[in-house]
């Protein structure tokens, strides 16, 4: 299968790939990896008239910690983020989840901007993203804008993101002491899409209380979701057991899982329960200082 | 029917096109491409290295991997101008100066393959795995080759082909054969 024909543009700058974008009002698809892209294209799934291939723009592929925060740039290969030891070290949700991502041959051309700007539900980003508390900074025509993860998801491939606009960098609020994350996904098989994946973010605190938290589900609704509910019954609790089977109870509820391949409807939702609780001690153990 | 319809394609007019310059395992290639051309179809159609199978042509099989920048790729999930000014390495690369790679005789000595559809894009893994972690375990191995599907020999044999491979690069260019 060939790809539908279009212009190919391969802008130096983030500003360039902007106009381009704008003069095509919504017919030019960024090219990050490609990695969706190309296979939908090829499918007919889309056909756009123009390709702004941004991977020749200079320094928009980094990851780095700075005094406040976690930034990582949109044409960050997803397996730099597993070959990163900043990362593993410090932000290992991002690592759990790039290990599992597609496969080994897909990471090495996929990117973060890709993965958490598509807007699949069953991408596992956007939940590392939700539960982290990341911001995402976009630039169109009329300049920047900063926006909350949560916000960015609005329905199944529809994010916050004009056709204008780019995802260039990923803001993450710096890890601090006491902190502790996993992504723990169920998949039938390597690089096929998550049966369910859950991303938590745990801060606890010198009393051994949890001080915030961050939950979120990938794969069980038309966009990721984040478990409000579930993480304001997480603050303030002892990271135990209680506390987890709680919170994944009321995690399950918020799930919307539909029947398919992958499994029924009632099983995702069941797994949802478990592997929330999994994710839980995961993270409570990492923030005591465990692997 | 994609078979039946490509005659009456090629007769149409080219789409638009980009001029790109790619080093091809060491030497470099240049081409006008139609912009949607794939990475695999430019290697197999504009210059003949037909060593780099296509196989599901939906980024799930891996036979058409290659290296791109030295690290391992579909390349029927890769556009032609996005491998400008880069470098390429393909199956053909691997033996040298009439010698095989290790990993070429590791899939010989330890029977790695039966039809050899997957094999090019199977080594190609293999070499991208061993060039960044020379002493892998059977476990990365096998997570290095999870993109690259075989329907015949079950992996058992084409791990230990990379296992092979391993203690024979190990050995150096002189060492003898794994015992």
């Amino acid at each position: 299968m060939i790809p539908p024909r279009f212009e190919y543009f391969a802008p130096a700058t983030i500003d360039e790939a902007i106009q381009i974008l704008d003069r095509f009002e919504g017919e030019a698809k960024v090219l990050a990896g490609g990695q969706s892209l190309l296979p939908v294209m090829k499918l007919r799934l889309a056909e756009p008239r123009a390709l702004v291939d941004i991977n020749r723009i200079p320094n928009l592929a980094f990851i780095r910690e700075d005094a406040k925060s976690l930034r990582i740039g949109a044409t960050t290969r997803t397996n730099d983020l597993n070959d990163s030891d900043l990362i593993h070290k410090r932000y290992p949700i991002l690592s759990d989840a790039a290990y599992e991502i597609a496969d080994p041959l897909v990471r090495n051309m996929g990117t973060v901007g890709g993965n958490v700007s598509h807007g699949d539900p069953a991408n596992d980003l956007p939940a590392c993203m939700i539960a982290l508390g990341a911001i995402f900074h976009l630039r169109g025509p009329k300049g920047n804008r900063a926006i909350p993860a949560p916000e960015f998801y609005q329905d199944t491939f529809v994010t916050a993101l004009a056709p204008n606009e780019l995802l260039h960098e990923i803001e993450i609020p710096k890890a601090k002491a006491g902190q502790g994350n996993a992504y723990v996904k169920l998949e039938k098989r390597v690089g096929d899409f998550p049966i369910v994946g859950i991303a938590a973010n745990l801060l606890i605190g010198s009393k051994g209380v949890i001080q915030a938290a961050g939950l979120a589900l990938t794969a069980v609704g038309p966009t990721v979701l984040k478990a409000v509910e579930a993480e304001r019954h997480l603050v303030g609790k002892a990271p135990d057991e209680a506390a987890f089977a709680r919170a994944s109870e009321i995690a399950k509820g918020i799930a919307n899982p539909t029947s398919d391949l992958r499994g029924p409807a009632e099983y995702k939702k069941a797994m949802v329960g478990v592997l929330t609780r999994r994710a839980l001690h995961r993270a409570a153990d990492r923030a005591r200082g465990g692997a | 029917m994609a078979v039946a319809e490509m005659p009456a394609a090629r007769e149409e007019e080219m789409g638009p096109t980009a001029n790109i310059r790619v080093t091809v395992n060491g030497a470099p290639r240049s081409a006008t491409v139609e912009t949607r051309t794939l990475l695999v179809h430019f290697l197999r159609e504009n210059l003949g290295l037909t060593g780099t199978h296509i196989g599901c042509d939906t980024t799930n099989c891996g036979a058409c991997a290659v290296l791109l920048d030295g690290k391992a790729v579909k390349s029927c999930t890769v556009l032609a101008v996005q491998a400008d000014r880069r470098e390429v390495r393909t199956v053909e690369s691997l033996e040298t100066d009439g010698k095989l790679h290790p990993v070429q005789e590791g899939f010989i000595e330890e029977h790695g393959l039966q039809c050899g559809f997957c094999t090019p894009g199977m080594m190609m893994s293999a070499v991208a795995l061993l060039q960044k972690n020379p002493r892998p375990t059977e476990e990365q191995i096998r997570r290095a080759i999870s993109g690259n599907l075989c329907r015949c020999t079950g992996y058992v044999n084409i791990v230990k082909a990379i296992q092979y491979a391993s203690s024979k690069m190990k050995a150096g260019p002189s060492g003898g054969r794994r015992a």
